[in-house]
């Protein structure tokens, strides 16, 4: 499992960098998107997958039995799901808003401020 | 039980959630900018005395003991930071309400000022390294909102520039975390910093340091990651200007103190290099890009470049003195930065522009103003008996004992070159006669949402420029007690067993401390203090 989500993972930072290498508001705002995704995998898969191994306590012991899922990671992501998420939402709304004020979809027309 | 090392926190999400509630009510939402921030001022000087004494002051959120829970620590250096958010959020709070339009105050300024200073509070206090990345998004979000209050083309410019560069960094960090993670098998910083000894693979913990410190470079605004910083940090109204320039930037570089003197210390030896010359590049090329600027506040985003050099400088040398020295680099940085742009703004009331082309006769006018600005400049710029000069006198003796003579040169000249801008503002803003074409004082007489003139209680804007310039004077003054506290900060820092020791306990103490990184999946969920099988 592990090489396969490897192999994904990586393919979704390689996308990610290439939607946001491009002009287009929108295209780099679904690569923000890809590499928020790609980093909740990682942090998902580093932490070691134990299949089929919920971290419970059977009842009437203190600790459980052999192997489980370590629960940590888990709540990791799922917080960095939620952040992400309303940043993104915020992205969406930014780059909407953008593009009414400069009437354009492209990062090369938006150099007012660097100059 | 210390609530003291929590409520820095809480008080800002409090006021934040009051001021949510009013949202209608400008009067109270006003009311809660100056008296929320007049409390987080007091607590943060409690904290601050609190720590002074007892050195390290640790909390466990919900009572879960250390490796497992989240946990606040305040050592001096946090402590430190956390007073200066105090004053600068106290300072905001003032200026904000003769700064900030009615357009801006309706659409929630202070409920995102509250929440911004609740997130930089938080980022500074906890001990828990993925706490930080979410601090960091809090204090993001309200930075991001707060950067396109008004809706501008410029600042929808800059905001795209903020928003995307900000998040790669935060996802670069979230990245490093999830690796980190896999690899020490826990995210308290304590004891990641003793789990990261026992590490075999050193290419991996090479691979995360340079990941963390790319992420933290990229908020911190260091050579070659701070282009969002100059094209965005012009763009929204002053006071937001102002928040930004003196408490954000120094949240990037807090973490980077934070996390490569405990976590990564023993991979100081090649990335002390990098550090080094990325700080030389940081200062040369922030104190160029001002040289070339004529908008007020340009000059002093590039100028906020600049002076992250000097803190990385610190941080590179990599001394007690080094790291002391880094520290005062900073705690002057945020007075002198804040008010700069705090002054930039009555000059753009009184004249109605930032085109230093433009204005002119200020010394004149304002002569009060001029003193601050000049207590301020030259403070920045490194002038005897000003706070800079000391900062920098500690870096430059730290840069030659430890043998560093060309970051050392550069230092001094960027000091030289830093004069250079400030004189050109003075001469510009203060000294010479006003241009014929300044069309002013449109600003100066801002109108109301019922057409009658508002009076521009510009006292309200003055206030806190003055208590600035005059803290400014103070370090000055003062530098010898301050120095000394500088130097616990560079001492704990360097020595993070105080630090450890106070988040996990003794060694010894719980058995916390010596789960194995392999057994993790099991002991994870172990009950606190039982037996170990």
């Amino acid at each position: 499992m592990e090489p396969l989500m490897a192999l994904a993972i990586g393919l979704l930072y390689a996308t990610a960098i290439f939607m946001m290498l491009r002009r287009s508001i929108v295209k780099l705002v679904i690569g923000l998107l890809l590499l928020s995704n790609a980093a909740n995998l990682l942090i998902f898969t580093t932490a070691g997958m134990t299949r089929g191994a919920p971290p419970l306590i059977p009842e009437g012991m203190s600790q459980p039995l052999g192997q489980v899922a370590d629960p940590l990671p888990q709540a990791v992501v799922l917080t960095a799901i939620v952040i992400a998420f309303g940043v993104l939402a915020f992205a969406v709304v930014l780059i909407r808003r953008a593009y009414e004020i400069v009437k354009a979809d492209d990062l090369d027309k938006m150099k007012d401020t660097d100059t | 039980m210390r609530p003291e090392v929590a409520l820095p926190v809480l008080l800002p999400l409090l006021s934040g959630a009051l001021s949510l509630m009013f949202w209608r009510s400008r009067p109270m939402q006003r009311f809660l900018a100056v008296a929320g921030n007049v409390a987080l001022l007091g607590v943060s000087l409690w904290l601050f005395v609190e720590v002074l004494g007892d050195g390290y002051i640790t909390m466990q959120m919900g009572s879960w003991p250390a490796p497992f829970g989240i946990t606040l620590i305040a050592d001096m250096l946090s402590a430190v930071m956390i007073l200066l958010t105090g004053i600068i959020g106290l300072a905001m709070g003032i200026y904000s309400l003769a700064a900030t339009g009615r357009g801006h105050e309706k659409f929630g300024y202070y409920p995102l000022m509250h929440l911004l200073l609740a997130g930089v509070a938080g980022a500074f206090l906890t001990g828990d390294i993925f706490n930080l990345y979410v601090w960091f998004e809090v204090m993001l979000v309200a930075s991001f909102a707060l950067l396109i209050l008004g809706g501008e083309r410029a600042q929808m410019e800059g905001a795209i520039k903020y928003v995307t560069l900000n998040l790669l960094a935060s996802v670069i960090f979230l990245t490093a975390i999830g690796l980190l993670y896999g690899t020490v098998g826990t995210l308290n910083m304590a004891d990641i910093a003793l789990r990261m000894d026992q590490v075999e693979h050193a290419g991996m913990v090479e691979v995360l340091a340079v990941m963390f410190m790319v992420a933290f470079g990229i908020k911190a605004a260091a050579f070659p990651l701070f282009f969002w910083l100059p094209a965005s940090y012009h763009t929204p109204p002053v006071a937001v200007s102002a928040l930004f320039a003196g408490l954000l930037t120094k949240v990037g570089v807090y973490s980077l103190f934070r996390v490569f003197t405990l976590i990564f210390d023993q991979t100081m030896d090649y990335l002390q290099e990098i550090m080094l010359w990325g700080a030389v590049f940081t200062m040369v090329t922030g104190v160029l890009g001002a040289a070339t600027q004529y908008e007020f506040r340009r000059i002093l985003s590039f100028h906020i470049v600049s002076q992250i050099g000097y803190m990385i400088l610190g941080l590179a040398i990599y001394t007690p003195l080094a790291i002391a020295g880094g520290v005062f680099a900073i705690m002057h940085n945020i007075v002198v930065k804040t008010n700069l742009f705090l002054i930039s703004g009555i000059t753009h009331r009184l004249q109605g522009t930032y085109q230093l082309k433009k204005m002119g006769g200020l010394y004149r006018q304002r002569p009060w103003l001029a003193v601050a600005f000049f207590v301020s400049a030259f403070s920045l710029a490194g002038v005897p008996p000003l706070s800079g000069f000391f900062a920098k006198f500690v870096l430059i003796r730290a840069g030659l004992e430890a043998e560093a003579y060309v970051a050392t040169g550069f230092a001094l000249a960027v000091g030289l070159m830093t004069l250079y801008s400030m004189v050109k503002i003075w001469n510009e803003v203060f000294w010479k006669a006003l241009p014929e074409d300044n069309l002013v004082p449109a600003a100066q007489t801002p109108v109301g949402d019922d057409g009658r003139l508002l009076k521009p209680s510009l006292w309200l804007m003055y206030l806190p420029v003055v208590v600035l310039a005059f803290i400014s004077l103070l370090i000055g003054v003062f530098a010898e007690p301050i120095m000394q506290v500088m130097n616990i900060i560079g001492d704990q820092l360097f020595a993070p067993d105080g630090y450890i020791e106070a988040v996990l306990g003794a060694p010894g103490d719980t058995e916390a401390t010596v789960v194995e990184p392999l057994e993790l999946d099991a002991e994870a969920v172990r009950e606190p203090g039982e037996e170990l099988p």
